[in-house]
This record gives structure tokens, sequence and C-alpha cells, in this order.
């Protein structure tokens, strides 16, 4: 039986690796997955994909402090932010549905962390206006490097 | 091509337990994915799902959550408790024959740095007040998880009650 849950490829960030570029992703998937665990030193964790870097990037979240909910939005960005790291123990994955189809590409953003004392839970949905198949995902420290940590891009099939 | 997201355990109960447990999780994989569908035996509208580790208790977890039941939303933090708190399940009062949903994410569950996780439930019975949750939980303990158990803030799981664990491996 074809697998239907596959990784495509992973990668191991540190100070001196601050970033990665999944290239070459193929089209015979369904969704993919980005998962991400680490830390980073007050780096936001960002996606940019097939290398646009224009306004095309948007997100509306649900986010709790372990004090308060909120509920704010982010429109026209030049990235997409799946993290906002602070040197905590961070979970964050994205799903792409569709991401080879000629749609405007929908994705569920989930991030985690938690210090004993401090930390963040937030679930997103973004968008990218582009109607192309995804076939890079740039993954980098918004502002700056130390990044450090595993993300591991899977691939999942619906038949 | 070896399978990436593989069934290591599963556990549907046939009469209430007050507890379930993984035991000898073997360090093979990457992550673990713990998939839950269950309800409380009690008189209740819900209850909370919780996890230990190897037998730890202490002052070793914590969490933030953020909880949504229809009405409000808010979020909570609890610092140096005894137990990872994951979710909500449905309470023994909800409509009958509805279980609540959790889903725990446990990456590197096998390294030798503190485990962060991630947890997503939901109860709804279209009669009851509704939970909808999400939790990040952290487990201060460097050890690689062997075992897992699972219980409820107070009541036992009903029957049909059920618990798969899932490995995923990254390569």
């Amino acid at each position: 039986m074809p697998s239907t849950y596959e990784p495509i490829a992973t990668t191991t960030l540190s100070g001196s690796t601050s970033e990665v570029t999944f290239t070459s992703i193929p089209a015979t998937f369904t969704d993919l997955r980005l998962v991400f665990v680490g830390t980073s030193a007050s780096q936001a964790l960002a996606i940019q994909f097939n290398g646009d870097t224009s306004t095309n990037y948007s997100r509306t979240i649900i986010s709790g402090d372990g004090t308060s909910a909120s509920s704010p939005r982010n429109t026209s960005l030049d990235r997409l932010i799946i993290a906002s790291l602070n040197s905590t123990p961070l979970l964050t994955s994205l799903d792409i549905f569709s991401y080879a189809g000629s749609t405007n590409k929908t994705g569920l953003i989930n991030e985690s962390r938690d210090q004993n004392g401090s930390g963040l839970v937030l679930r997103a949905v973004g968008l990218w206006r582009s109607t192309s198949a995804i076939t890079s995902l740039r993954l980098y420290g918004y502002s700056g490097s130390n990044i450090t940590g595993t993300a591991t891009l899977y691939g999942i099939k619906n038949a | 091509m070896p399978s990436t997201y593989t069934l290591i355990s599963s556990n549907v109960l046939s009469t209430t337990a007050a507890s379930v447990t993984f035991s000898a999780i073997p360090s093979t994989y990457t992550d673990l994915v713990l998939r839950v569908s269950a309800r409380s035996d009690d008189a209740s509208t819900v209850r909370g799902f919780r996890l230990n580790f190897n037998g730890v208790s202490g002052t070793s977890y914590s969490e933030t959550y953020l909880s949504g039941n229809g009405a409000t939303a808010s979020s909570v933090r609890d610092s140096s408790i005894s137990y990872s708190d994951l979710g909500v399940v449905s309470g023994g009062s909800t409509t009958a024959n509805t279980f609540g949903s959790v889903e725990i994410y446990i990456p590197n569950y096998a390294g030798s740095t503190n485990k962060p996780l991630s947890g997503d439930s939901a109860s709804e019975d279209n009669s009851t007040t509704a939970y909808r949750r999400a939790n990040a939980a952290l487990f201060s303990n460097t050890s690689a998880i062997s075992s897992i158990v699972a219980t409820l803030n107070a009541g036992n799981f009903a029957s049909g009650s059920s618990f798969y664990l899932y490995g995923i491996k990254n390569s």
C-alpha cells in the first residue's frame, strides 16, 4: 500500500544555519505539513513560498497567553509568521491544503509553547494569495538568525 | 519505503477504567501522536484529560491553554503541577453515546531535552456546554518518554473510550 504520510525532507537548524529552503517539492501529494520543534533568541519564525517576497500573505489568529485570549489579524504581509520564538521550547506546525492546486493556498498554524510560568498557545489560519503550486518553502528567522531546532516537511496523500 | 506514521498500541475500553497506560514505548520514532475519543462515567459536563510520563509526578509539568465554550474565550496557565493537563473530554452527563476528542502531539519524545507538547480537544453534544481547547504544555524532564498514563481530573473513562498511540518517523 502506498504510504499516506511521508517525510519529504528534514533539516537541523543551528545558529550558523538559521534558515532552510525546501525545494523541488513534488506535486504528488495532496497536502503538506511542516513541523518545527526548537528554540530561538527572540526571533519570529517565518515562511515564504516559491520565493515570493511580496505582500501576499495574511493570517487570522486566536491565542492565549495564560491570562487573556485574543484574536488579532495580520494582512498584506511579505511573509507568513508561524511562530513567535523567544527561547522557550516550541512546537509549531503548518498544514497546507491542496498545495499543488490552482487556487489560493490556505494553511493552519498550530503554535504551542510553555515555559512553566510563561507561554503561548496560538491557532491561526494563514493565506498565501497565489494560484501557483507550491514548489519551494523557505523557513527562516525573521529579523535575524539564532534559530535552533529541527524542521521536517511531510507530504500527505488522500488516496 | 518504511511507514512514517505507525500505530504503536491501542486500547478500546470494554469497561470503565481509572487510567490507561502505554508502556515500553520504543525510542525508534521521532514524534508521538496520541488520539483519544473518551467520556467520563460520572455526573459531569466535562472532565480534564491528563497525562503523566515515565511515572513522574512532582512539579515537572506546566501548561498554557486557550479555551472556548460557545460564550466566552479564556486563557489559563498552570505552573509546576504534577500532571500534564492536555485538554477536555465529554462528561458523563452529556448526551449519550457522545465522546470528546483529544489529539496530543509529542515531538522529539526520545530526545535529551525538555519535552514541549501540543494538545487539541473538543467536547460538543448539542445540549450541555461545549468546549474547544488548545493546550501548550511542557514536561520538564530530559529523559526519553517510555511510558504514558492517561487519567481524568475526576471519574473514570467510560466503556467505549478509545486510545491510539502512533509513532512518526521524520526519515
